[in-house]
């Protein structure tokens, strides 16, 4: 789709270039000719590479941490009764594997790959606003430092879901609750610099010639999804607001006693929370456009019609909220309503999944580990989108809410959807990175223990939930023992499965492995397969020229 | 563009401030997390001095911050293209805020359209009524709340109509000092902006008045029910935001008397005079939805 007319240049002849620069005589030139050593090169950094490293590092450390918590959930819904935590730890342990699976793990992984990618797919030196990129990053840790940290207070940390509902949040929780608001608070302040930056990146900083509609699909779906951030964060930073008050200031948005509703949060709440989901799944799409084509040696089928469904999926987005509350009280048109436009999702996503399929039909088809976890996503991403369109049918969902129906639905979306084509990425664009190729053992052991055990983990959550077992319970009728015990077993086989991503990743970042060409996979193309592999320090100083 | 006529993207070097940002957030989230709970609940604690630590904190970190970005802006290391950059930052940033003022506006129309009428029996609640509060009447401005809480409603008459009108001014003003710096006019520069500060000066006295005025008179407080709820926190975050505002146009007037601004280049003054023409049209909306209907 582009290509480059000058010579893309290597570290060495990059570093002569900048000689001939008008700008070189001002203080400032010296940084580009070494990579800062040290922590310090970290705390400070400007480097949207380092940035992005960042980020995938946090993100899989949140990973393995809220993954932690849900082996705790497993381990004491592994056989009924109360076996090894109190009810009130295991309510904890939902909300904040809930909350670190969303805000520190998923989103993170997305922003860090934008970080990574965008820049290198649209020509850019850098992401647009470098300090402010640092910025939005050092702050999240601190903002899960307190939310973690709070697990340990007296009465404990947050134990309401990660849906905060009130009257659990306000009247009901515990004195974490204004450490939860304000931990939140930080993770939305991150979440809108990061979306701003990259959506200046990409309208401001393409290379001359990178035309909107020639944009890499990973590109147009970050634009979108960086719209959608900065627009639903800070409603979410205005209910934490007001549940803050609520409990603590003696109002009463969500009191009906003071003229309020419990339900107005609810509206609030998923008024962030639907484009939330799509802010989890769009930059998903955007990876799996990538890797399809790259393994199927054909282009990108419809690559239109997949940014026309990107932007009709975020603009629905915003007049479905509802559908995660048909049980809590609506008038019956309004139910309607919000179950109409949800299912028209299902054509814009439908769009997407058929042209993933028709990119592949009749290609040269190879499997190499990225393509294996695109087909996966595309299979199991879709299971998950056909439960959805179930759930959206109101009176069928009167059956199904609360139960582990809808528990099995959005882990199909957000693990083997989500999460997947994470690894997808990360395996397709980590011998960029490092410059070398990992190990594929590992990576074919840790994609077929993943795709196995995901399985044994989530599809049986279907079957209880249609039986009506009951979410976020920390026991559950004999009758559902046997399924519960092997979603246990899946679930602790997928949490082991990590550990061999955990040693892959270890392995590729200390440069093992066979060094890679600049293109890396026969059949890739876009800007960042013609520089260099390992990526230099500074790419594109000066944009390349797109035809 | 022509190979040879672009020029450079400035990518800044390392900066201490982006680190020295995330630590104060974490203190004052920290301290606020804390301080909110041992004022609630009546304890001693240091919750306070950690919230004051770290906004001590903010503030030296945003004094550093800006400092480096106007010593890097006046030595000319800045290119038009990264002044698109600050230019469209900005205006998300704008973007977000009236997102984060729509979520309040939100909480606004649904109890007074849903919320309130359904308690007083409307649509099909009229055993909603019956059973929880049969004596409550729906009304807006609330007055009286379910669980017997009355209060006087704000009328939108005397200081909230001059106080909009003190605004609306202001932003005439300020775009008069805009065009002022552009046509390279200094004295109605810096008097056109000067006035501004003291409008938005003299909004903030009377806010302060007519809060006191409400709690002392009228008994509508923050938690005189969900009119005052919804009443406080818009026109506090309202408040808050000329607060900041008027800080911004301060800095910006020094700047100005410093000469740091070009009829050409001056990001600062844009950025600073969009957000006080947001702040703006937030307070028309407000006394529009607040005080008049």
């Amino acid at each position: 789709m582009t290509t480059l007319t000058d010579d893309v240049k290597d570290p060495a002849t990059d570093d002569a270039s900048h000689d001939g620069h008008a700008h070189d005589d001002h203080s400032h030139d010296d940084h580009h000719h070494h990579i800062p050593k040290g922590i310090s090169r970290w705390l400070l950094t400007t480097n949207h590479k380092d940035i992005g490293t960042l980020y995938l590092w946090f993100a899989f450390i949140m990973f393995l941490v809220g993954g932690a918590m849900a082996m705790v959930i497993r381990a004491e819904l592994f056989q009924p009764g109360l076996q090894i935590v109190e009810p009130n730890f295991f309510n904890q342990m939902t909300t904040v594997h809930g909350l670190i699976m969303v805000f520190g793990a998923v989103m993170p992984a997305f922003t860090g790959l934008a970080n990574w990618l965008v820049p290198m797919m649209i020509g850019a030196p850098d992401m647009a606003l470098p300090r402010m990129n640092n910025w939005s990053f050092w702050i999240l840790p601190f903002a899960f430092l307190i939310l973690l940290s709070s697990l340990f207070m007296e009465g404990g940390g947050p134990s309401f879901g990660w849906t905060f509902y009130a009257p659990l949040s306000t009247t009901y929780s515990g004195d974490s609750t204004a450490l939860f608001v304000f931990s939140v608070h930080i993770m939305g302040i991150s979440s809108i610099m990061g979306a701003i930056n990259v959506i200046v990146t990409i309208f401001n900083m393409r290379a001359p010639g990178m035309t909107l509609m020639k944009m890499p699909m990973f590109v147009w779906t970050w634009l979108i999804t960086a719209f959608l951030l900065i627009a639903v964060m800070p409603v979410l930073a205005g209910v934490v607001t007001m549940v803050l008050t609520d409990k603590y200031f003696g109002t009463s948005f969500f009191d009906a006693a003071g003229g309020g509703d419990p339900v107005l949060f609810q509206h609030i709440f998923w008024f962030f929370g639907h484009p939330e989901v799509y802010i989890m799944i769009l930059p998903a799409f955007g990876i799996i456009s990538q890797i399809v084509p790259t393994f199927s040696r054909k282009k990108l089928f419809g690559y239109a019609s997949m940014v026309y469904a990107t932007a009709s999926i975020a603009l629905l987005s915003f007049v479905v909220w509802a559908h995660h509350m048909f049980t809590t009280g609506m008038p019956v048109e309004w139910e309607k309503f919000f179950m109409f436009a949800t299912m028209l999702i299902s054509v814009p996503t439908g769009v997407k999944v058929f042209n993933w399929v028709a990119t592949m039909w009749r290609g040269s088809l190879t499997f190499e580990i990225p393509m294996l976890f695109a087909i996966a996503f595309i299979v199991l991403f879709t299971i998950g989108g056909l439960s959805g369109l179930m759930l959206a049918i109101t009176p069928v969902d009167f059956q199904y809410h609360d139960t582990y129906f809808v528990v099995a639905h959005f882990h199909y979306v957000l693990v083997t959807g989500a999460v997947f084509s994470i690894m997808a990425a990360v395996y397709y664009w980590l011998p960029k990175w490092t410059g070398r190729m990992f190990d594929i053992t590992l990576a074919k052991w840790h994609f077929w223990c993943s795709l196995i055990s995901v399985n044994v983990l989530f599809f049986p959550m279907h079957f209880v939930g249609l039986a009506g077992m009951p979410r976020r319970i920390p026991d559950y009728a004999l009758q559902f023992a046997d399924f519960n015990k092997w979603i246990s077993v899946g679930g602790f086989a997928f949490g082991l499965s990590q550990l061999i991503f955990l040693a892959l990743l270890v392995k590729a970042c200390r440069k093992r492995g066979e060094p890679v060409s600049d293109q890396v996979w026969d059949g890739a193309e876009g800007l960042e397969w013609e520089i260099p592999s390992p990526a230099p320090y500074h790419t594109f100083d000066t944009p390349p020229q797109i035809k | 563009m022509a190979q040879q006529e672009y020029q450079k993207y400035y990518v800044p070097d390392q900066s201490i401030w982006p680190i020295v940002g995330a630590v104060a957030l974490f203190l004052i989230a920290v301290g606020a997390g804390n301080y909110v709970v041992e004022v609630s609940k009546g304890k001693e604690g240091i919750g306070g001095y950690i919230l004051v630590l770290g906004l001590i904190t903010l503030l030296v970190m945003v004094t550093g911050w800006f400092k480096n970005q106007i010593d890097e802006s006046m030595s000319g290391l800045y290119s038009a293209q990264l002044g698109r950059s600050y230019r469209q930052g900005m205006a998300w940033f704008i973007f977000s805020e009236v997102m984060f003022f729509a979520a309040f506006f939100g909480a606004l129309f649904y109890a007074r359209m849903i919320a309130v009428p359904w308690l007083g029996g409307a649509s099909n609640n009229a055993m909603t009524n019956e059973v929880l509060w049969p004596t409550f009447e729906a009304m807006w401005p609330l007055t009286g709340t379910p669980d017997g809480t009355q209060t006087t409603a704000m009328a939108a008459t005397g200081l909230p109509l001059i106080n909009t009108a003190i605004l609306l001014v202001s932003s005439v003003t300020l775009h008069y000092a805009h065009v002022g710096l552009e046509q390279n006019k200094r004295k109605q520069l810096t008097a056109l902006l000067g006035v501004t500060i003291l409008l938005g000066a003299v909004f903030l006295v009377l806010q302060v008045w007519e809060y006191i005025h409400a709690y002392r008179d009228l008994g509508l407080t923050l938690q005189s029910g969900v009119y005052g709820n919804t009443f406080f926190m818009l026109t506090g975050f309202h408040g808050l935001h000329v607060t900041l505002g008027t800080i911004i146009l301060i800095v910006l007037f020094f700047r100005v008397i410093k000469g740091h601004f070009t009829p050409k280049e001056h990001f600062a003054f844009q950025a600073g005079s969009w957000y006080w023409h947001f702040v703006d049209v937030v307070w028309v909306m407000l006394f529009f939805f607040v005080y008049v209907l």
